[in-house]
This record gives C-alpha cells, structure tokens and sequence, in this order.
C-alpha cells in the first residue's frame, strides 16, 4: 500500500520543497484527497483517491487480432496474487470471449494510461472490478456495432458472446476476429451507455476451474522475473551498501576488486539526503560481466564505513525503550466514555504487552532491475510493484523527461510491499549512466536483501482493561509504540500516520462503553516500510491475544468472549472511531460490519469442531479480525509435544471480503498468509545490534517450510451475494489474524501464554 | 581451465573462473534463467538442478565439479513441459508468484523417480529444503500426490 491522506505530512515535506523536484517528490501527495487549506474539496475514496485514478477504456485494456485472439492488457503487476488470471477473467467475461483465446498483455509503467498501478493495498480487484468490466462491456458493444454495421441490421438484433456476434433473427455470426478491424476503428461508447453482464451470465468471474494465465511458464522455466532480464551486452552488477542505516563510506580501496576476472568498473553511488524516501542506500558497486564476477568483486572491495547516529539502534535497549513508553500517558487518539474512572472502579483489572519485532519481506525473487540508457532513453526491466513511482524517480534521477523513461514490468517473485519501492531500480540505472548507458542488471543477493529492506515495523502494544463483576470488559485502554512508515517521507514525524493508526488500533470495533487509544513517540532508526499487511500484524497480535486472556480471567470460552466483545451484529461508521482512513475507502459504502466480523469468526470455529474435547497436549485458538475492509478469522489447533516444541495440524480460515472474482485465488491468498503468519509466528525475526541487522540470510531467518507448514489448512469463503456488494482485499487481510490463532492455541494446550514473537522456544521457557 | 559439461543434452564449453557455481553459469552464460538465485547458502533449493539425474543445488557445486557430467534443467525435464510434476503443478494451479517452483518441481521430480508412491513423511524429508515464500506448501503436497498417482486427481 502507499502511504496517503495525510495532507500535513505533505506540507512539511522537505524535499518537497525544493524546487524542481515537482511533484514526483511527494509520494504522499500524488493524487491525494484534496483536503487541505481553503480548498475543502468532497474527499475522494476507492480509485478515486489514488493517484491518477482509474481508466475504463476499451481501447486500452482490450485488443482483439484478425484471428480472433484477445489481448487483455493487465495494468497490475503479478506477484503471486493471480491479478492477470483474474484482470483477464473479468474483462474476458463482459466482453463475451472465450477463455480459450485470451491472451495477456503486461502494461509498462504509465499511470496517464492506464490509471493507478501501485499493486499494493490489497485492492486492485477492490479499485478495478467495474472500471475493467466497463472496459470488457464496451469492447463487447463495439464489436455489435461493428456487426450490426456489416449486416446493415438494427443493433437490437444482434447480440455478442462466445467469441462472436450473432444475428438473432437470421442466425448468421461473425467471429470476434472478423469483426476486429471495423470495431477498433469506432469510437468507444460513452460510459452512461454501458450495459454490464447480470452476474447470471457471467461465465468466469466467481468460477472455479480456471488455470493460471502463466502456469505453463512457471512450470517450464521460461517466466521472466526481474532478476532474469538479459538483452545483449548486458553487464552485471552488486552493491556494497551501509550496513548502517545513514551510514557513509569513509574509505574505499578498490585495487583487489578491479582485479577480479570478469570485473569491469567499481562506481560510488552517493549517499542520499535523510530520509531517503526511495532512495538508493549508497555505497560501492561493483559491475562485471557475470553477476559471479560482481560478488566476488564486491567480497574483494575494502571499505571503511562511517556508520552515522543510527549504529546506536539495538533491538534489546530498543525494546525497553518502546516498553517504557507504553507504561506512561501519550497521545491520545481515540478516546470514549471514561476510561481511567471506569478503570478503577472495575472488579477487576488485567493489563499485558506484547511485542512484535521487525519482519523482512524476503520475496524469494530478491530485488533486481535491468536498466539501460541509449538514445537519450531509459528503458529498464524491473520486478516493480509500483511502474509508475518508478519511472518518475529514475525521470528525475537521471534528469530525462518523463516520456523518455520506459519501465518494462517482468513477473515479480513475490512482492509483499518491499518492491514498492524502486531503489534497486535507480541503481541499476546510476550504473548503466556510469557505464555510457550500457545495460546493465543489478542484483541483491539475500544478504543485501535483509541488511539493507524497508523493515515491517517493531512494536510494543500495551493494552489494559477492567472488568465488572461478571468479566465483562467496561474499560479499554491500548497503547501502540512503533517506528512510522512516515520516516521515509519526513524527518522526525514521531507518531504513526492515520494509515497505521487506522490497522486494527483506533478501528477496534468492540462494544466498550469506556475506550481510549493512545499513541507514544517512537523514532526509526531504520527504513520502516510496508509489510504485507502492515501495522495489522502487530495489532491482531496483541488484541485478539489479549481478549483470550481477558477471557481466560472471566473463567469465559474465549470464541463466546470475542463474539460478545464485537457486540451484535451493527454498522458501524469508521469515522465514528476516529479512523479516517479506512484503507481509502468510503466509510458508508465500506461501513465496518460486525455482523460479517461474527460470521467468519463463527464459521471458522465451526469449521475446526470449536468446542469438541482434546486431548493433552492439543489446543484450539481462534482470532478475527478486519482489515483491508476484508473479514477474516482463523481457528487453528496445535499440538505440544514433551519438550515445547510444537505444530500446528490443523487451520480453519474464513474470510469474508464480498464479493469473489476468482475463488480458487483467494484460497490461495488465504493458504499462503496461513504459512506465512505461522512463519512470523514461530521463528521470523529481524533483530538489530549495533545499527546492524543480525539476520542475514534463511539460516538465521527462518521462514516455514513444508515439514512445519501447518499440515491441513481449510478455507472458508463466505457467499459474497451479488457482484454490487462492494469488494474487498484478498492479498493481505488472511494474514494478522494467523499469529494470535497460534497463539491462544498454544496457550489452550498448555497454559503457557506467550507475549513476544517469535514463539521459538517459549513454551517451555 | 577449459571444461566441457552437458547440459540438457547439450555439450557445453566454459572457460571462465572454475569456481563460478553452476548457478550462475546456467543463468549468466547460458542464458537459462529457469533455475533461481534465492539465497546463494544452501537454504532455499530455487537453484536445484539434476546432475546425473540427482537433484544438486546448483549455488553451491562449482562448474568445474560438473565436467563431463549431464546437468538437467528446467528447460530441459521434458521436451514439452509435461513431465507429470508439470502437469499436476498446472492442473492444482500451484503456483502463486511461481518463483520457488522450478526448483520444487526438479525436486518433486527427482523424489518421485526414486519413491514413485511418496508417504508424508518422504515428501517432507525430499521437499524440506525448498522455500516457499508464497506458501504454496499445501498444494505442493497435493501436486506430488496427483503426480504419483499418475496424474489421476
Ligand atoms: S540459491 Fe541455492 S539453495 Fe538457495
Ligand atoms: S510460489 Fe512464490 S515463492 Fe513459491
């Protein structure tokens, strides 16, 4: 997702002061709601809200050959989540084509074009389900057209789908590929005009069966991912980064480097100015002519470091820095009833923190971009999620106009927010410039990867609560301390932006009379960026853990406990919480719906046999939570074995996010966030000594594998009713709700309540 | 030192640093990128090649250890892509971003040569060293399971 809707941070952008950077600087303000100042324009929600929009034009999603095959041109990048199987099944569907004769086009980075491509956020089906079907729809009448026209019959007589027009009233048909010259050349309908497909007739969207776009690619070895570009002459190239956040290079002797067989040049890259935004770390690179020779040229570089202020951060004193913080009042930023009063007249009072370290992405393509500049153009070949942020800042890095950078987008090897940012892309580039433009590929290996990412934040939650007589909670109070994404953008911004507060923080959707959300001052000492999921993870960590031990000390069922915490089902207003975000979308279109909330908690408890006895050893657990204007919840049963070590057998996830465009990726979603929050919840962990990462590759971060997947994994999609019910995320909302399921298992078999991820080795600690 | 090796079925010549790991040489020099760089330190199995027919982590066995040697890779499993691992990869839609999967499918190959009837517990011995990011750990199993079975769901 992309940092947005904070029209302060904007203006004290400092960078987006200085002239002639434009607006390309300004992350932030791109397309923003425009709220500030006099101009208190209506906030814009949904596509609106982003940049550049949304386009529904035929003549740029849909092309149709002489042959009849279709070309849908997917304006999204595909990192895992299935978009271009499920751009096409869309546009396929209105357009009345058969499946069989679709192709897929990848769109290069250009957002005037084709509208907003940062596939971030979990929205890109949420943001461009109807635009995409207009775009299908359109092409669909443009082809009756063209047939009505051919015929010289009344349009009402004719009628498109199956991959042709036929003439109702004397049966004769035209294929779409006969009928494809004539209908490009008239003109798009006008959108009032676009009749869409009753969701009765579609044939692909809500279906089941339909295989992956590229799935004979990936099975044969012939997909290309950023790190596999090559075009002739290409050369190859690492980099030396800081291992230090702001760290310098104080001396470099390059004499055994350039004496590596194969290397070709060693080129400095400028340390950027803090924050650095997008920018590249600096350091040394070193270009060769295999990316072999590169690594050994690099191993062989001698550099002294100038680490800077930041070789102060360790994540041990840190920790006690953020804990000490969350003990004290601090800024307020939601706050009903009486909390403190409530507080202390309560029968009982419980309180516990929890802590959740830095998480790397770790896609298991790491970042690589191909760049070259000829001709007074750059053209670069980049595993991206966000094509357009990054033509800009190459544009402004290498001082083109923007219409002479071309950014190619290859098939990403897994994204999870950390390719949303393009600093690998302008590294390649400064070194083809340093190379006269000669192409040049630049690769980071895991090492680079996990000592140089944009962390998912650390954090320590405090939440607190008094219960009345009979347990129930009449008293909330949740302190979040974390470093902000907003660090990249602007210097010291202290406290978490709306987006962060707006994760499952001030949104708490429970039926507390009394309730206060206070946010203390945390300061980064590393790049803080978007982790799939983002500040959800920490707080459906420490909420829904939480409310298992409030249960627990109720004497309650903590399934029962949640339920009656969310309250009957009601529509509740985010605003009314004091979240004006609601992950950019309206709040009356996307009201929470704790109905749907009580649903996938529900189901998934069903789905696991909630209630049935266990035996020793076995626990169930269960967590829900929204996000991403998504509902999910997960009910997981784990097993301990005598000496603490643990596995989890069995997960139910159940997930409500509307209506469903291609069901069979939206298990996948789910399956995969189930592995990937056990990950996080077992054994990932980015720790710092010394300014330093400590985890440098999958030795010490250890991410799950088959043998400790959790072993039988059952998703539940919840009826998504007709295709008008707005949609919601798939990519990340599976994920916050994982941890705190394992969690509260853990602690139903053995009693064992467990604070701090990674679990580890806890349970018999 | 000039070595020759084959890789699929093709007799290749190298010339270059006897160190270089086969990874590198297949993606650099040969142009086949379907074997994947993910960790470089024996960790994550993206780079898994056959070698002489045994799986092998192509980041960690120098070119020159393969002279004279038959390297298969992706590209080179079955002429058409459908070796059974392949179908059944397509068939369950396995992959997610597809990244870790030539390197599961050389695995899943390999294991399935030599255990044609898989139980739980080889697949997990066979596949443990293969990262999944994506999480695609369930419907892996479930692939392998199809593919023994003759590809019969
Ligand atoms: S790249 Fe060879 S095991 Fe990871
Ligand atoms: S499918 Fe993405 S890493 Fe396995």
């Amino acid at each position: 997702m992309i940092p947005c809707d904070d029209g302060g941070l904007v203006n004290v952008s400092r960078r987006g002061l200085v002239a002639g950077l434009g607006l390309g600087a300004l992350v932030l303000a791109v397309g923003l709601p425009s709220r500030s100042g006099a101009q208190q324009a209506e906030a814009k929600f949904g596509a609106d809200g982003m940049p550049n929009g949304w386009r529904d034009d035929p003549k740029v999603f849909v092309g149709i050959a002489e042959d009849g095959t279709v070309t849908v041109t997917c304006h999204r990048q595909e990192m895992g989540q299935g978009v271009r199987t499920s751009v096409a099944m869309v546009v396929a569907d209105e357009l009345g084509a058969d499946w069989s004769r679709v192709r897929v086009a990848q769109a290069d980075g250009d957002e005037a074009r084709y509208g907003n491509q940062d596939t971030d956020g979990s929205r890109s089906l949420r943001h461009f389900f109807l635009p995409l079907r207009r775009a299908g729809a359109g092409g669909r009448m443009m082809l009756e057209q063209a047939a009505a026209a051919r015929w010289g019959v009344p349009l009402a007589e004719v009628r498109a789908g199956d991959h042709a027009v036929a003439h109702l009233p004397s049966g004769r048909s035209l294929g779409y590929g006969e009928l494809a010259r004539a209908a490009a050349d008239l003109p798009a309908p006008p959108r009032e005009a676009i009749r869409l497909k009753d969701a009765s007739q579609f044939r692909y969207i809500g279906r089941e069966g339909i295989g992956l776009v590229d799935n004979r690619d990936i099975t044969t070895g012939r997909a290309v991912y950023g790190i596999d570009a090559q075009v002739d002459g290409m050369l190859h190239a690492v980099v030396a980064r800081p291992p230090v956040y702001g760290g310098k290079v104080a001396s470099l002797d390059e004499s055994a480097a350039l004496k590596v067989p194969g290397v070709v040049r060693v080129v400095r890259i400028d340390p950027p100015t803090l924050p650095s935004e997008f920018q590249p770390l600096g350091g040394v690179a070193v270009i060769a002519r295999n990316t072999w020779a590169a690594m050994r040229g690099r191993d062989a570089l001698k550099i002294a470091w100038e680490d800077g202020p930041n070789a102060v951060y360790s994540s041990d004193t840190y920790r006690q820095g953020l804990e000490a913080a969350v003990r004290r009042p601090a800024k307020v930023v939601r706050n009903e009833g009486d909390v403190d009063r409530a507080m202390a007249g309560a029968a009982k009072r419980v309180a516990a923190e929890y802590y959740i370290p830095h998480l790397a992405q770790t896609p298991m393509e790491p970042p690589a971009a191909l760049v070259r500049i000829q001709g007074g153009r750059c053209e670069a070949w980049a595993c991206t999620q966000a094509p357009q942020v990054t033509r800009t800042r190459l544009a402004q890095k290498l001082g083109l106009p923007e219409e002479a950078v071309t950014v190619h987008v290859t098939l990403l090897g897994g994204g999870f927010g950390r390719k949303s940012k393009p600093d690998y892309v302008i590294e390649a580039a400064l070194c083809s410039r340093a190379m006269d433009g000669a192409p040049v590929k630049l690769t980071w290996t895991r090492e680079d990867d996990l000592s140089n990412g944009y962390y998912g934040t650390v954090s320590v939650e405090r939440l607190e609560a008094g219960l009345d007589a009979d347990g129930k909670p009449v008293a909330w109070l949740h302190r979040s301390a974390a470093p902000s994404i907003g660090a990249l953008f602007v210097p010291d911004p202290k406290h978490e932006l709306p987006l962060e507060l707006g994760m499952g923080f001030v949104n708490t959707p429970f039926a507390v009379p009394n309730i206060r959300m206070e946010n203390p001052e945390a300061v980064a000492h590393v790049r803080v960026g978007w982790y799939r999921s983002v500040s959800n993870i920490p707080r459906a960590f420490a909420v829904q853990s939480f409310v298992a031990e409030l249960a627990h000390a109720a004497g309650r069922d903590p399934k029962d406990y949640l339920l009656e915490l969310i309250g009957p089902a009601r529509l509740i207003d985010p605003t009314d919480l004091g979240d004006a975000w609601n992950h950019g979308e309206d709040p009356r279109r996307y009201p929470i719906d704790t109905g749907r909330l009580r649903r996938v908690i529900e189901t998934a408890a069903a789905g696991i046999g909630w209630g049935r006895p266990m035996p020793r050893g076995r626990g169930l657990g269960i967590a829900g939570h929204y996000s991403f204007v998504t509902y999910v919840a997960v009910a997981a049963e784990v097993e301990v074995g005598e000496r603490g070590a643990f596995s989890v057998p069995r997960v139910d996830i159940a997930v409500d996010c509307g209506a469903v465009v291609n069901p069979d990726r939206v298990r996948a979603q789910m399956e995969g966030s189930v592995v990937m929050g056990h990950g996080l919840a077992t054994s990932a962990e980015i720790s710092f000594k010394d300014g330093r990462a400590v985890q440098q590759n999958f030795d010490l971060y250890e991410l799950t594998r088959i043998a400790t997947a959790p072993r039988e994994i059952r998703v539940h999609i919840l009826p998504g009713g007709d295709h008008d019910r707005p949609l919601g995320g798939v990519g990340e909302p599976g994920l916050p709700p994982v941890a705190p399921a394992i969690v509260n298992a853990i602690f139903a078999a053995t009693g064992k309540r467990i604070r701090r991820l990674p679990i580890r080795d806890q349970i018999n600690a | 030192m000039a070595t020759a090796l084959i890789v699929n079925g093709i007799e290749r010549r190298f010339d270059g640093d006897a160190e270089m790991p086969l990874l590198w040489y297949l993606r650099d020099e040969l142009g086949l990128t379907g074997t994947k760089f993910g960790c470089g330190i024996a960790q994550c199995g993206t780079c898994i090649v056959h070698i002489d027919g045994a799986p092998a982590l192509a980041c960690q066995t120098p070119v020159a250890l393969t002279v004279g040697r038959r390297v298969t890779t992706i590209e080179g499993l079955s002429p058409e892509g459908n070796h059974p691992v392949q179908v059944a990869w397509r068939e369950l839609n396995v992959a997610q971003c597809g990244y870790c999967q030539t390197g599961q499918i050389m695995q899943a190959a390999a294991l399935l040569r030599d255990r044609p009837d898989p139980s739980d517990a080889d697949i997990d011995a066979a596949m443990n060293g293969n990262l999944c990011r994506c999480g695609t750990y369930p419907r892996i199993r479930a692939a392998i399971r199809q593919a023994a079975k003759g590809g019969k769901p």
